[in-house]
């Protein structure tokens, strides 16, 4: 199993969940979330000064799946939160050791 | 603490028991005079006597003369006799009711600024920033009553579009000078006691408070989020009780610059209809000294002085809260006529809105035109510069001067606010320095310049009506700007050496670590949005 942690923009979350559900990947958690990449931020002005929003508003996606889907879940999302400009965030997998669900007490694939 | 409780039961005293024993020094004179003069004249606290045929003299254009309307009294039985006196009483009364009703909307403009104020700064001083707005109106009240409306208004004599008792109000200080009287302070009003339990005066006296809390709220604004909360208190007083009574008393309480005209020659004296001085630039400048002795905010100069950015926390509030005072605005300036039946009304308040709305729209036009966005807060910073600036003007120009006025106080708003963020490097976080001071001063040179003539006949016992100078009277120009370097003069010295003396006993800036963390919670006790995680690492 594995966990998909995708960094995106976040006016594209509605995509992004629609192309996932649709390859069979149900269920994920979605934070608002706040940072910098390599673009640093950007410059506004307020009241004649300029100033450097330094920490771009974006939505963290979380998704823990089998671990045959993650070449199809990663695809679909980098497929649906690309607009091509820079800020499109960033796609992180990194190994599941254990799910259970609290309910039924069943775990491994089948608790996801 | 105890220091501070110390200290304000000090100032509280000194201003209770100071004003009655001037009013007592001053009252034996007064008295005879007034005996001589006019005998009749008794407070009216019910409102039943107030008002009658004397009153309808020049109230439409055929109306009586004074001797018409003495004849015909001398027949009290005649039923045109008391038709005439219900005409009269009647008169008064939509006076009254204009004057109460736009000081009602004037007092609204209390919550325009608590938002606008509060909306340009952060959200971990939110609570201070309301709190501030808020007890500036108790506070200011109850100094405004003690003593700070005998001050201002107890030598003036009113106005008598709420009846003659106004007349009641006719002991000020004045000291002579080149052979001329210069009234200083009024006397007469402390506590609304005495000759002061009358209608008309209380009246005039919730209009006259709404002004000047209307003044005393602006530094607040300038000051904010650094200011102590017992600092901000005892200002408050000061404000009220003495500093803007002061200055008021010399343009509308019948002081010196109202009497330059007569005394000097100079137009009518210096006018300012309905506040751009006496209540905009007094808070404004007032401003500026307190925001320049706190210094600025932690974070907003770069070591190199450069200024940063500290965007305030929420723009939609701020926007209301501009709105709302543009909606109260409309009875700040066409309630100074202090009279429902004096139909200039009508002019004012077209002029107030066409200045609002030339100021938003050149201030937006300059900031799009440099930094290629509009600038919400330079914008809704300009509407209410276009307001400020016709403020004095409003009822002796035409829209189309009120428009140029409004155009031009736009932009002098931007240039205004980089000035004194760039060059001066003294904080303001919501503009107040650039909106009240900066175009209050515009506001009442734009009345020397702009005055056309047709308004005010007689106003300051000078014979014609005011002109500017475009109009062919350079000494009413003249009178202005003796206006304006008085108020800035005064106001800034009384200030400084207010904040520099009061500060040995009750420090005026918060610690850093206060700051830091947000005054909400250390100087006022709760937090304004405790269900947020607060952005208290910006800066």
């Amino acid at each position: 199993m594995k966990k998909i942690e995708a960094i995106i923009k976040p006016f594209k979350v509605d995509e992004v969940k629609e192309a996932l559900d649709k390859i069979g990947c149900h269920g994920m958690t979605v934070t608002e979330v706040k940072g910098y990449g390599r673009q640093k931020g950007h410059m506004e002005t307020y009241r004649g000064v300029e100033y450097q929003v330094v920490f771009n508003p974006k939505a963290k996606v979380e998704v823990i799946v089998a671990d045959k889907l993650v070449k199809d879940v990663l695809a679909a999302i980098q497929k649906t939160a690309n607009t091509g400009s820079i800020g499109d965030g960033k796609i992180f997998v990194t190994p599941i050791e254990e799910v259970m669900r609290i309910r039924t007490g069943e775990t491994g694939e089948a608790a996801i | 603490m105890k220091r501070f409780i110390a200290l304000a039961l000090v100032l509280a005293t000194v201003m209770i028991l100071g004003a009655p024993l001037l009013a007592l020094a001053q009252e034996a004179p007064a008295a005879t005079a007034e005996a001589a003069a006019a005998p009749a004249l008794v407070p009216d606290p019910s409102g039943t006597a107030i008002g009658g045929i004397s009153d309808i003299v020049g109230g439409s254009p055929n109306a009586p003369t004074k001797e018409e309307v003495e004849k015909m009294a001398a027949d009290k039985d005649a039923m045109l006799t008391k038709v005439a006196d219900v005409a009269g009483h009647n008169k008064i009364a939509i006076n009254m009711s204009w004057t109460l009703v736009c000081g009602f909307l004037v007092m609204f403009m209390q919550v325009g600024f608590a938002l606008c104020e509060t909306g340009f700064t952060r959200a971990k001083n939110a609570s201070h920033t309301m709190a501030m707005n808020i007890m500036v109106y108790g506070i200011g009240l109850l100094g405004y009553w003690i003593c700070g409306y005998a001050l201002q208004m107890g030598g003036g004599g009113g106005s008598a579009t709420l009846g003659g008792t106004m007349g009641l109000l006719n002991n000020e200080f004045t000291i002579n000078l080149f052979g001329k009287d210069f009234g200083l302070f009024g006397l007469k009003g402390f506590f609304l006691t005495g000759d002061s339990y009358d209608v008309s005066i209380a009246a005039l006296f919730l209009f006259q408070m709404v002004f000047m809390d209307t003044a005393a709220t602006i530094p607040t604004g300038a000051m904010a989020e650094r200011w102590s909360f017992k600092s901000f208190l005892l200002y408050g007083f000061f404000m009220s009780g003495i500093a803007y009574p002061l200055y008021a008393n010399w343009l509308w309480g019948g002081g010196w610059l109202s009497q330059l005209g007569a005394n000097f020659g100079l137009g009518h004296g210096t006018l300012d209809f309905a506040g751009s001085s006496v209540v905009h630039m007094t808070g404004g400048v007032a401003a500026l000294a307190g925001a320049w002795m706190l210094g600025p905010r932690i974070g907003k100069y770069k070591p190199d002085g450069t200024p940063n950015a500290i965007p305030g926390h929420h723009i939609p509030m701020a926007v209301t809260g501009v709105l709302i005072l543009a909606f109260g605005w409309f009875g700040f300036n066409t309630g100074s006529t202090l009279a429902g039946t004096d139909l200039r009304i009508g002019m004012i308040a077209t002029n107030t809105m066409l200045a609002s709305a030339a100021g938003a729209v050149s201030a937006m036009c300059y900031m799009m035109f440099i930094y290629g966005k509009p600038d919400l807060s330079m914008s809704a910073n300009g509407l209410l510069a276009g307001l400020v600036a016709i403020t004095a003007p409003c009822a002796y120009v035409t829209p189309t001067s009120a428009v140029i006025i409004g155009l031009i106080s736009g932009v002098l708003l931007c240039l205004s606010v980089f000035f004194v963020d760039q060059t001066l490097k003294v904080d303001d976080p919501v503009g107040a320095i650039s909106v009240h001071g900066t175009n209050g001063a515009w506001g009442l040179l734009a009345l020397g310049i702009f005055a056309d003539g047709s308004y005010n006949e007689g106003i300051n016992g000078v014979a014609g009506t005011v002109k500017g100078l475009l109009y062919g009277d350079g000494g009413q120009f003249i009178a202005q700007c003796i206006g304006v370097v008085t108020c800035f003069v005064f106001v800034f010295c009384a200030f400084v050496i207010y904040f520099k003396i009061m500060n040995n006993f009750v420090p005026m800036r918060v610690s850093a670590e206060i700051e830091q963390d947000g005054l909400d919670l250390h100087e006022v006790g709760v937090l304004a949005y405790p269900d947020f995680n607060l952005n208290k690492t910006h800066r």
